[in-house]
């Protein structure tokens, strides 16, 4: 399998990403710099966390704006699997690939510590290793991670089960505990903790592996076994 | 506002304009007779800010020689952007620690961003990916709004550059005192991993080589800077709010991909950041430690203000920027690779033989000064040095002793001590794992990185208890020294060397000049003990707001080395059951401890005293023994003593206990802040052979399930408290004061 990870000026956790692709699930992966970037012929494409343009305007924003995204967008349409983290995830948001924004954190803190997630969804390419309602531990390192999304919105999500992720102890003041949410077609995660920071045990935390290694199942199910 | 077109060479000396930049009229005049003629006011200016104690240490010289900066680990001492210290398969650690303590005291926010941000660029500009900083704050105790003000925005500032920058602050401190009411403490440490083969040198070697300026452009911020930050803080310091630069940490990240791109290119000579005095500092030293001249055309620098006079842009301390050396001819090789990450390489000058600093402006000679009398040559004063009376005093008072009647409560006081108590409140804001090495955060005694790629991981802190150092400056320095290698030595790692940052007072005042001097005494001894020399650091003087100097601070940043992730050990408990001992036994010694702070709000008596033989022996069983696989974890006994360490040591684990049997003194068992000493827990399989390799171990307990500490004395039960609730206590401490009205 062969991971992208789109590096954007300002992306700070692209190289974690890529050693989670590479090194603990031990498949390709490739670091792409935005601009040199064409996004086809890979097998999913990863947005890192960080401060893409310093966080200027809004987290996110002046990314979602280049061409890559573009590409990106054509990669979502025909069902490229896409995990935005931190900052991808606020970049998806800003794109529209996914719905919702992110607020400040409700202290008007950055916060950086492991938090309690509950699998919502183990029915989806990305957490299908998961026991449905497992609780990981995976860290935070945010200061806009406050999701809000309307009532109409977030009512869609649930019914849909978009709903990916939540904290057991909400940090943020995200709207309803969210920490991660899919598009409709499922192919396109987003969320605010790190699962690229905790897959060894060394480091504190080998729960957000079995993340990437549904990807892997996922992949091999629907190419190698179906090829 | 001074305007250098109007003020010519005669004026600068009539109306002693170069008084008002710093300089004393002894160094007037020792320009002059360098230059051989009137300096002008862009000279002279140039001359004020690399003559000021932050770029020439020209009082602190003599004493930073007697550091030991020696030994077979060391592949670059002091003297270059960084230190570097070899850890086997061809890799260098590479760190230094800086003060930015004058900016962050009118400015906290930017004063204390842009303090991580330039000491960033010290390690990057070796060729280093900067993989982690740690930082050491010191600020009144927070019981005034001007106080909380300056923590907070500090704290934040301190996140909002490293977090941007993607550097991991994995560690520190903070202490609080009366004695920074005005003058905080903002020291920031970073430390950096290099290939020691790629290692670069700030310097402009190479006749008709070709000078290129890179990253933000050059305005009018922070002008001066060197020169306030080595003044006395005083009322119309707030005046000063314009000299502190403004930090831009997506710049800094932009900076730092693409200068350890450029390191790789066969077209670089040499890199050196833009720090203190700027374009001044970083261009005449890079040709001076190269044995050369440079020219500059200023009209090419990048700026992003109209109408700069060459004195502005010479004094400018405009953030992220970075002066190269490049061959000739090679130029369009470097502009390539930082057009990429969208900044501009510029030239600006070229490399010339005539050990000549030569400015151009407007097609103008405006400077033209032989290099090495602002960087190599520059002045040397031996300052008076006075055994101050309070000292005499101390050392004088019979041994202070402290009655306590309800331990308990005492345990409970001083936990909640805002040195003492949790810092979570500060480094939650910090994010920590960037880089994803982080096995260690704050929290524990030294933070742990792992070398991705090896079976080996670095431990570092940074630590000083300057409460000791006031009562006893050179016991204290090498307690300073020991207590951080302590820290290194209990994450399982063996010390491998040092950063140091000097913080006192005003260097005039003979009191002050002893303080420093007897500190790097003991701080050398300690050093040369404990095999952990000197390679970087950074002095700040002048430390004093209105006429009272800081308590004498000088800071140790240290490094170590685990040689295998194996010998990684935490610093709190982990297992039910197992067995508490504390090496070292206890004494009844409470000057300059917590204890004697809440007692009697103030510090006075002797300090600890310290033998180095022991500390010595006891680390390196310590370390045989961790790397034998027979310790759980360890801890350094620090402030608060035996109570505290213990208490600390079960906050990792929901529903940790301890049962603790204390002999003897109770007070002194408890509490007593004696030196050299460790809290250990080791599995019961382990007991005989971890006390036959600890020869001072002594077993004072075992961890339970059951939530509660219990401490015995002489078999008779002293408390019995609830560990949560002190956790609680612990935790909400910090949050509580600046919750609370000033």
């Amino acid at each position: 399998m062969k991971f992208a990870v789109v590096v954007f000026p300002g992306s700070n956790c692209d190289r974690d990403m890529y050693y989670a692709a590479k090194d603990a699930l031990g498949e390709e992966a490739e670091l792409v710099w935005y601009q040199e970037a064409k996004l086809d012929g890979y097998d999913a494409i990863l947005i890192p966390g960080g401060f893409s343009y310093g966080d200027y305007l809004r987290c996110g924003a002046i990314a979602s704006t280049s061409d890559i995204v573009t590409q990106l967008k054509t990669q979502a349409e025909i069902g490229v699997p896409i995990l935005g983290v931190c900052n991808g995830f606020q970049i998806l948001l800003e794109s529209g690939l996914l719905p919702g924004a992110m607020l400040r954190n409700k202290n008007l803190k950055f916060m950086c510590h492991f938090e309690n997630l509950v699998v919502e969804n183990n029915q989806t390419i990305f957490t299908s290793e998961y026991k449905q309602g497992e609780v990981i531990s995976v860290p935070i390192a945010h200061n806009e991670g406050n999701y809000y999304c309307d009532e109409a919105t977030l009512a869609r999500l649930k019914e849909n089960n978009q709903i990916v992720f939540t904290y057991q102890t909400n940090p943020n003041g995200s709207v309803a505990d969210i920490a991660g949410i899919t598009n409709e077609k499922g192919n396109v995660l987003g969320m605010m903790p790190h699962p690229e920071r905790a897959v060894e045990a060394l480091l504190n935390s080998a729960d957000g592996l079995k993340l990437f290694q549904s990807m892997l199942a996922n992949w091999r199910e629907n190419y190698v076994a179906g090829a | 506002m001074l305007q250098a077109p109007e003020i010519t060479p005669e004026l600068v000396e009539k109306d002693k304009v170069y008084c008002e930049m710093g300089l004393t009229d002894k160094e007037y005049d020792m320009i002059k007779e360098i230059m051989g003629r009137r300096p002008n006011f862009t000279e002279i200016g140039i001359f004020s800010v690399m003559w000021s104690e932050h770029c020439s240490y020209k009082t602190s010289k003599p004493l930073l020689k007697k550091f030991p900066t020696e030994g077979k680990q060391v592949v670059q001492g002091p003297g270059e952007g960084a230190g570097v210290v070899d850890i086997g398969n061809g890799q260098g650690v590479v760190f230094k620690v800086e003060s930015h303590n004058h900016p962050s005291a009118v400015e906290p926010y930017q004063g204390a961003a842009t303090g991580v941000g330039g000491i960033i660029r010290d390690v990057f500009s070796m060729g280093a990916r900067p993989i982690a900083s740690l930082n050491s704050l010191r600020f009144g105790n927070l019981n005034t709004g001007r106080v909380k003000y300056l923590f907070e925005e500090v704290v934040h500032g301190i996140a909002g550059y490293g977090n941007c920058v993607g550097v991991p602050t994995v560690g520190g401190e903070v202490q609080f005192d009366d004695s920074y009411e005005g003058n905080p403490l903002v020291n920031a440490m970073c430390v950096g991993l290099i290939d020691t083969k790629d290692i670069q040198k700030g310097i402009a070697a190479g006749l008709g080589n070709t000078i290129m300026y890179v990253g933000s452009k050059t305005g009018r911020d922070g002008i001066h800077g060197a020169t306030f930050a080595s003044e006395d803080l005083s009322e119309d310091s707030e005046s000063k709010r314009s000299n502190v630069q403004v930090g831009d940490p997506f710049m800094e990240k932009l900076l730092i991909e693409a200068c350890l791109e450029v390191i790789h290119s066969d077209a670089l000579v040499g890199i050196q950041d833009m720090g203190a005095a700027g374009l001044t500092s970083s261009a005449s030293e890079m040709a001076s430690k190269a044995g050369m001249g440079m020219e500059m055309n200023l009209d090419l620098i990048p700026q992003r203000e109209e109408n700069m006079t060459a004195y502005e842009m010479m004094l400018s301390e405009s953030q992220e920027r970075m002066l190269l050396c490049v061959k000739k001819g090679q130029e369009q090789e470097i502009v390539d690779i930082f057009r990429k990450y969208g900044l501009e390489a510029v030239a600006v000058g070229t490399v010339t033989d005539d050990k000549k600093f030569r400015l151009l402006h407007k097609g103008e000679v405006v400077a033209d000064i032989p290099v090495d009398s602002l960087a190599e040559d520059a002045p040397i004063f031996y300052k008076e040095s006075k055994v101050p009376a309070f000292y005499e005093e101390n050392q004088s008072m019979p041994s202070y002793k402290p009655v306590i009647d309800d331990y308990a409560a005492m345990l409970r006081k001083l936990l909640q001590q805002p040195t003492i108590a949790s810092k979570e409140y500060v480094y939650d804001q910090y994010d920590s794992m960037v880089q994803a090495n982080t096995v260690f955060s704050p929290g524990s005694d030294a933070a742990v990185i792992r070398v991705r790629g090896y079976d080996k991981a670095l431990a570092m802190t940074i630590d000083c208890n300057s409460r000791y150092i006031h009562l006893d400056p050179e016991v204290g320095g090498q307690i300073a020294v020991a207590e951080a290698a302590r820290n290194i030595v209990c994450s399982g790692a063996k010390p491998l060397a040092i950063t140091d940052g000097l913080n006192f007072g005003n260097p005039d005042k003979p009191e002050n000049f002893w303080q420093m001097e007897k500190s790097v005494d003991g701080m050398s001894t300690a050093c040369s003990k404990l095999n952990t020399p000197v390679i970087s650091g950074n002095v700040s003087l002048y430390n004093e707001s209105n006429g009272q100097a800081i308590f004498p601070t000088p800071i140790v940043g240290m490094v170590g080395l685990h040689e295998s992730l194996s010998h990684i050990t935490p610093s709190h408990f982990q297992n039910d059951g197992d067995l508490i001992y504390v090496i070292g036994e206890a004494s009844a010694e409470f000057g300059g401890s917590e204890l004697q702070n809440i007692l009697e709000g103030k510090y006075f008596g002797k300090a600890p005293t310290i033998d180095l033989d022991i500390e010595t022996q006891r680390q390196s069983q310590l370390l045989e023994a961790i790397r034998a696989g027979l310790v759980v974890s360890a801890h350094d006994l620090a402030e608060g003593g035996l109570a505290v360490a213990v208490t600390e040591s079960l906050f990792t684990k929901k529903g940790f206990g301890a049962t603790i049997m204390v002999e003897g003194d109770l007070t002194a068992g408890l509490f007593s802040e004696t030196q050299s000493r460790f809290l250990v827990s080791v599995n019961k399989e382990n007991r005989e052979a971890f006390e036959k390799a600890v020869a001072d171990a002594k077993w004072i307990g075992a961890v339970s399930r059951n939530g509660k500490l219990v401490i015995t004395n002489n078999g008779e039960e002293i408390m019995q408290e609830d560990v949560e609730e002190l956790q609680q206590l612990w935790k909400g401490a910090i949050p509580c004061l600046l919750k609370s009205k000033a």
